[in-house]
């Protein structure tokens, strides 16, 4: 927990015309670590995600990224983060490499198409358009289109979501080897699971507040040490155990 | 951190957005199969010229100097048909005259030509009696040497250039091109992007406002210049269209493509940012593009309007191209002589991006 601060958000508020969709959140990211955004659709999380992502004004609150002033420096933090966002398409008629060459341009870099598909297993789907890859192939390509300018840190919006077990468990695994690298990675996500999985803290959103921030450990001891106890008795394994082990860990994709 | 190139980001969307237009099958059939399509079917028609039908019944006497005559001249066309179907068909306008030739039994005149004309088709019926008469008073005028006792006749053509079907369409269809290309491609693209969110994915990477627009205009560009150079070369090789100083005059008519497409890219991101999704572009950007396709010289000439529709048509940019397009290449202009048409081009085009920057939306 000693590691150098990436982020650091402070009493971050948004206001739409009368509506606050983010009421004074403050929390701050560590360098390398993977930190989730939980809550109801609505909480604020998009909204939270997207002014670091420099895509939203704020209202007020300071917001610093990799140590550039979102309101300062805007065009440093773009060079050192990534973004996939929620339902984004792609542009129209281009085939993967020729989308990682367009956004390399964007940046200004060169990048080798097939090494960046490499890494994210879509090799052979290099000369395939954006719409023809099935759902958890498009949101790998998603994520392989925000590691071009190999970032500081990635942004991911609901990454597995609308995906079936196998994908997300894929997916899982792509994003804990992108952490591996060094690449802070800040999530959302409404799958608890997902989020003990894969992420080392995580800030409960609701209703444009933070409720608290902690690992996911220390949550589910505090809750417990508060005399918590689940109503039916927790067996070894549970449905999604029982559909993986029954349907293979293999992706189900052409 | 090394300096982030503009440039380069520009160059990148101009080439992603050249090679989707490529691959989109819309913007290839509207800026390139359309305007060849009506100027092939033009160009064949433009030689074909004015002809008569003219009925031929089978008691002719075709041996006769005046039948003779008439075989030779190409606007006649004569056609040989039973008496009853012959008088049907002029009923119809299918013919445009019946003609009879009889040998005098009495002597002079040595023959009596009996045309029957019909209402059906009054103005070829008139094309025909100048043709006889002239063919006549020929004939008759070698029979009786000596002076003419009224007025004679002297007649010369000066040497000048065919003006051609294609040379009027050719530039009507050009200017039309461009119009689609600017303002449904344009439009098109800019709101598909931005309900896709490509647009605000891209607003994630460094680049600027500046590139997407100035990238996707250039992309529109190149492509409308391949295209004006196809047609072009289409219309000059295979219709004979004029081209009065060959390149020099090919350049000066790619240069006010640019300027015309550049104007007309102003509608299409105005259009853009009028309408709420997809759906809506069509006829937004008809009203924009309907009426210039009708009014702006691209079929017909404007001079051949109603007279308090001319002023309409006055007013639009399309005419002003199209126009300056045919002084170029048919006239030999140089573009410094289309000048105002050239300054009114230019004055839609301020109008327009003031209206564009207006409405214009990102998100």
């Amino acid at each position: 927990m000693n590691k150098p601060l990436i982020i650091s958000v402070e009493n971050l508020i948004k206001k739409y015309d009368d509506f606050e969709a983010v009421k004074g959140i403050s929390f701050d990211v560590h360098e390398g670590e993977i930190f989730g955004l939980l809550g109801p659709n609505g909480a604020g999380k998009t909204t939270t995600l997207e002014i670091m992502e420099t895509l939203r004004d704020k209202t007020s609150g300071t917001v610093t990224i990799g140590g550039y002033n979102l309101d300062k420096s805007p065009d440093f933090i773009k060079h050192i983060i990534g973004v996939q966002l929620q339902a984004a398409g792609y542009y129209p008629n281009l085939n993967l490499t020729e989308l990682i060459d367009l956004f390399s341009g964007l940046y200004g870099i060169k990048v080798n198409a097939t090494e960046l598909l490499g890494k994210v297993s879509l090799i052979e789907k290099a000369k395939a358009k954006y719409k023809e890859l099935s759902g958890g192939q498009k949101q790998r390509f998603s994520i392989a289109t925000t590691l071009i300018n190999q970032p500081k840190i990635i942004f991911l919006d609901e990454p597995t979501t609308g995906l079936d077990p196998q994908a997300r468990r894929n997916l899982w695994d792509l994003i804990l080897e992108i952490r591996a690298t060094g690449t802070t990675i800040v999530l959302t996500t409404h799958y608890m699971d997902e989020a003990e999985v894969l992420c080392d803290r995580v800030a409960f959103i609701d209703n444009g507040q933070i409720i608290g921030v902690n690992s996911p450990d220390q949550f589910v001891d505090n809750l417990v040490a508060s005399g918590f106890e689940r109503k039916k008795e927790v067996k070894k394994a549970n449905l999604e155990d029982v559909f993986i082990s029954l349907t293979g860990k293999d992706l189900r994709e052409d | 951190m090394k300096k982030y190139s503009n440039t380069k980001a520009t160059l990148a969307i101009a080439k992603a957005s050249f090679k989707s237009i490529l691959r989109s099958p819309s913007a290839v059939v509207f800026s390139l199969l359309f305007p060849l399509i009506f100027i092939v079917v033009f160009g064949f028609i433009g030689s074909g010229g004015l002809t008569v039908d003219l009925g031929i019944g089978k008691n002719n006497d075709v041996n006769s100097p005046i039948y003779r005559a008439l075989e030779n001249i190409k606007m006649i066309h004569l056609v040989e048909k039973s008496e009853k179907d012959m008088n049907q068909d002029l009923e119809k306008g299918r013919l445009d005259a019946i003609l009879n030739i009889q040998k005098n039994p009495a002597g002079m005149p040595a023959y009596f030509v009996n045309v029957q004309y019909t209402e059906a088709s009054k103005e070829k019926g008139n094309v025909l009696k100048s043709i006889l008469s002239n063919v006549i008073l020929t004939m008759n005028s070698k029979a009786n040497p000596g002076p003419p006792p009224v007025a004679e006749l002297k007649e010369s053509t000066i040497k000048g250039r065919e003006y051609k079907t294609i040379d009027f369409i050719l530039p009507g269809q050009l200017g039309f091109a461009l119009l689609s290309t600017g303002v449904f491609g344009t439009a098109f693209v800019f709101i598909s992007l931005r309900l896709t969110l490509v647009i605000k994915r891209f607003f994630a990477t460094p680049v600027s406002k500046a590139s997407i627009v100035l990238g996707e205009a250039i992309a529109r560009i190149v492509f409308a210049l391949f295209t004006a150079i196809f047609i072009i070369m289409v219309g000059h090789f295979a219709f004979g269209f004029t081209l009065i100083h060959g390149f020099t005059t090919v350049l000066n008519m790619l240069v006010l493509s640019t300027i015309g497409l550049i104007v007309f890219l102003g509608f299409g991101l105005a259009v853009s940012g009028i309408a709420k999704n997809e759906s809506t572009v069509p006829p937004i950007a008809n009203i924009f593009t309907l009426p210039q396709f009708l009014l702006s010289g691209t079929f017909f000439s404007i001079s051949a309007f109603p007279a308090w529709l001319q002023p309409i048509s006055r007013a639009l940019p399309l005419t002003y191209l199209n126009d300056a397009l045919r002084k170029i290449a048919f006239e030999g202009a140089s573009l410094w002589d289309v000048n105002h048409q050239i300054l009114i081009l230019l004055l839609w085009g301020v109008g327009i991006y003031a209206l564009a920057v207006k409405v214009f939306k990102w998100e």
